[in-house]
C-alpha cells in the first residue's frame, strides 16, 4: 500500500470515528470558531481607538492574520498525534508498536488523528480574509491566488515543523516542552501584525530563527502589492514562504536524528 | 476555629500539592512572556503613531504596559475553567466522599478552588514581576517595563482590590464547578467559558480600549472586578472614589454570586446521581 492510500485510510478511519458523536463534534468545531475569534475582536477594537498603526490598516493586519490561521488550522488539523507524542507515545512505550511497522513514524504519528473541530478556526480565519479583501477592495487575480495558496502552503510546512520540533523534544526530555507554545499560539499572534512594529531583535527572530514572517508578513507585502518599509527587496518576497520549506526539513533531521537515539521508557 | 478548620485544611493541603508544579510554571512563564512581549510592542506601535495625544486616550502608554504585564503575570488568576479535581470527581464518582463528609461542600469546594489558584497565581506572578519589572528596566527597557504601583494609596487599594479578586475569581469558579455537576463534563463549559472570561476580564485587551459606548456596561458586568479593576487601581488609572466604587463593585459581585453559587448547588445536589461503580 503506498503512502497516500495509507494516509487516506487513516483519515477515513479517524473522521468516521469522530462522526461517531456528531453532536459532540459540531460543539467542539464550533467553540473552535468563537474562542479563536477573540483575538481579531481586540485588534478591531485597537483599530477603532487609534485609527491607524503606523500607516498600516484593519484590512492589511487581517490579511496576515487569517493566512497565518488558515495555515495554523490545517497544520493542527494533522498535527495531534505529534503533540501528544511524547506524554502517549514516548512515556507510555507505545512508540516502539510505531517503529516496528513498516512505514515512517511521522507518517503513523499525522495519522494518529484528523481533528475535525479544527475547522473552526479555519472557518473563522477564511471569513477573515474575506471581511480583509473587502476592506481593502482586494483585486484577486490568478497571480495573488497562487502566491496566496503558496503562502498558506508555506506557513503549513512551518507549524508542522514545529509541532516535529515538539515531539522530537521528548526524545530528549521524555515529555514534549510546553514551551513551544510560545511558538505555536505565540506565534501566530507575534505574525499577525506588519513586524516592522517589533523590534530589532524580535524581527531578526521572526525572520531567520522561527521563519514566521516568511510566510505572513514578506509574502502578504507582495500580494498586496507594497513595498517592505525596512527594505527588503521586492523581487525575493514572493520566494519567502519557501523558508517553511526549510525549516520543515531541518525539522524532520532533527527529529531522524532523535529517533537514532531513542531508547525505550517502557516495559 | 475549629468550626473552619477542615477548610483551611483542604486550602492548605491543595496549595501545597500545587507548588509541586514548577516545570509547569515555567513553560506558561515563558509563554507569557512572550505574549507580554509582543502585545506590549504592539502597543507602543499603536501609541506612536496615534493621531490623539496621550490625554484624550483612556490610559497612559505606561499604564497600558502596566496592565498588560498584569494580565499576563496574573493570568492564572483568570476563572476560566472548572477546577480539574471536582471535575474528575464529579465523573469518577468520588464526589459521592464529598458529599459524605460533615462539612458544606460549597465551602470545602471553594477552599480547595482557591487553594489551586493561589498556589498557581504566586510563582508565575513572582516570575513575571522578576522578568518584566526587573530584568527589562535593566537591559534599557523601560518604557516597555512593568511600573510600580502609582503611589502608596495606589499599592494598599490594589492591595485590598486583588484579594478581593481573588474571592470573587473563586466564586466563578464554583460557578462553573457546579454547571459541571449538572452536565458531568468540564470540556463544553470551559470550551465557552475562555472566550467570554478573556474578554470581559479585560485580559485579551484593557477594557478601557474598547469603544466608549460600552465601557459602563465593561466596568459593572462582574468579570471586570477579577482583573480589570485591580489593574487600573494599580496603574493609576481608577483613584480616590473611583476606586472605592469598583471595590464595592467587586464586593457585591462576590457575595451575590457565593449566594447564587450556593442555592445553585443545594438545588444540583439534590438531583445529583453519582457515577461510576
Amino acid at each position: 500500500m503506498n503512502t497516500c492510500r495509507l494516509l487516506n485510510r487513516y483519515f477515513t478511519l479517524s473522521i468516521r470515528s469522530q462522526l461517531q458523536y456528531p453532536a459532540s463534534t459540531v460543539m467542539l468545531t464550533f467553540g473552535q470558531l468563537i474562542s479563536t475569534s477573540i483575538e481579531i475582536i481586540s485588534i478591531w477594537a485597537l483599530f477603532e481607538r487609534f485609527g491607524t498603526l503606523k500607516g498600516w490598516s484593519f484590512g492589511e493586519v487581517a490579511f496576515f492574520y487569517s493566512l497565518l490561521g488558515i495555515s495554523f488550522s490545517i497544520a493542527e488539523f494533522v498535527s495531534r498525534g505529534l503533540e501528544i507524542f511524547g506524554t502517549q507515545f514516548v512515556r507510555t512505550g507505545e512508540f516502539d508498536r510505531l517503529l516496528l511497522r513498516p512505514r515512517s513514524a511521522v507518517l503513523q504519528l499525522i495519522g494518529h488523528e484528523f481533528r475535525i473541530s479544527r475547522f473552526g478556526r479555519l472557518l473563522q480565519a477564511s471569513l477573515i480574509l474575506i471581511v480583509a479583501s473587502q476592506s481593502l477592495q482586494f483585486n484577486w487575480t490568478p497571480y495573488t491566488i497562487t502566491l496566496v495558496l503558496w503562502t498558506i502552503a508555506g506557513g503549513f510546512a512551518l507549524f508542522i515543523a514545529l509541532f516535529i520540533f515538539q515531539s522530537a523534544l521528548a526524545f530528549w526530555t521524555v515529555e514534549g516542552l510546553e514551551a513551544i507554545n510560545a511558538f505555536t499560539y505565540g506565534g501566530v499572534y507575534a505574525g499577525q501584525f506588519p513586524i516592522s512594529l517589533y523590534e530589532h531583535w524580535l524581527r531578526m527572530f521572526l525572520t531567520f530563527v522561527v521563519p514566521l514572517a516568511c510566510v505572513a508578513y514578506y509574502p502578504v507585502l507582495a500580494i498586496l502589492g507594497r513595498s517592505d518599509p525596512l527594505g527588503a527587496p521586492d523581487w525575493l518576497l514572493p520566494f519567502t514562504p519557501l523558508a517553511g520549506f526549510i525549516f520543515l526539513a531541518l525539522a524532520l533531521t532533527i527529529w531522524r536524528h532523535g529517533i537514532s537515539k531513542y531508547t525505550s521508557t517502557g516495559s | 476555629m475549629s468550626a473552619y478548620s477542615p477548610y483551611l485544611a483542604a486550602f492548605t493541603s491543595r496549595f501545597l500539592l500545587m507548588m509541586q508544579y514548577r516545570s509547569a510554571a515555567l513553560a506558561s512563564f515563558l509563554t507569557q512572556c512572550w505574549f507580554g512581549l509582543v502585545r506590549v510592542m504592539v502597543l507602543a506601535a499603536f501609541y506612536k503613531g496615534a493621531a490623539q495625544s496621550d490625554s484624550t486616550l483612556p490610559l497612559s502608554f505606561a499604564q497600558a504596559v502596566t496592565y498588560t504585564w498584569l494580565a499576563q503575570g496574573l493570568l492564572a488568576l483568570l476563572p476560566w475553567a472548572a477546577d480539574p479535581d471536582i471535575a474528575a470527581a464529579m465523573r469518577t464518582g468520588a464526589v459521592g466522599h464529598d458529599r459524605l463528609r460533615p462539612v458544606d461542600t460549597y465551602n470545602l469546594w471553594y477552599a480547595c478552588t482557591a487553594g489551586r489558584m493561589i498556589a498557581r497565581i504566586l510563582p508565575r506572578l513572582l516570575l513575571m514581576v522578576l522578568a518584566a519589572g526587573v530584568v527589562l528596566p535593566l537591559i534599557g527597557k523601560e518604557e516597555l517595563a512593568w511600573a510600580p504601583p502609582s503611589g502608596t494609596a495606589a499599592a494598599m487599594l490594589f492591595a485590598l482590590s486583588l484579594t478581593v479578586a481573588v474571592a470573587l475569581s473563586c466564586a466563578v469558579v464554583m460557578l462553573i464547578n457546579i454547571t459541571v455537576v449538572s452536565t458531568l463534563n468540564e470540556r463544553g463549559v470551559n470550551t465557552l467559558v475562555v472566550p467570554v472570561v478573556f474578554i470581559l476580564s479585560g485580559a485579551l485587551l484593557p477594557l478601557p480600549f474598547y469603544p466608549d459606548m460600552a465601557r459602563l456596561a465593561l466596568f459593572i458586568q462582574p468579570l471586570a472586578g477579577v482583573l480589570d479593576i485591580p489593574s487600573r487601581i494599580y496603574s493609576g488609572a481608577l483613584t480616590g472614589p473611583m476606586a472605592w466604587i469598583g471595590i464595592s463593585l467587586q464586593v457585591l459581585w462576590t457575595f451575590t454570586l457565593v449566594v447564587a453559587g450556593k442555592k445553585w448547588l443545594s438545588y444540583g445536589m439534590q438531583r445529583l446521581e453519582v457515577q461510576g461503580g
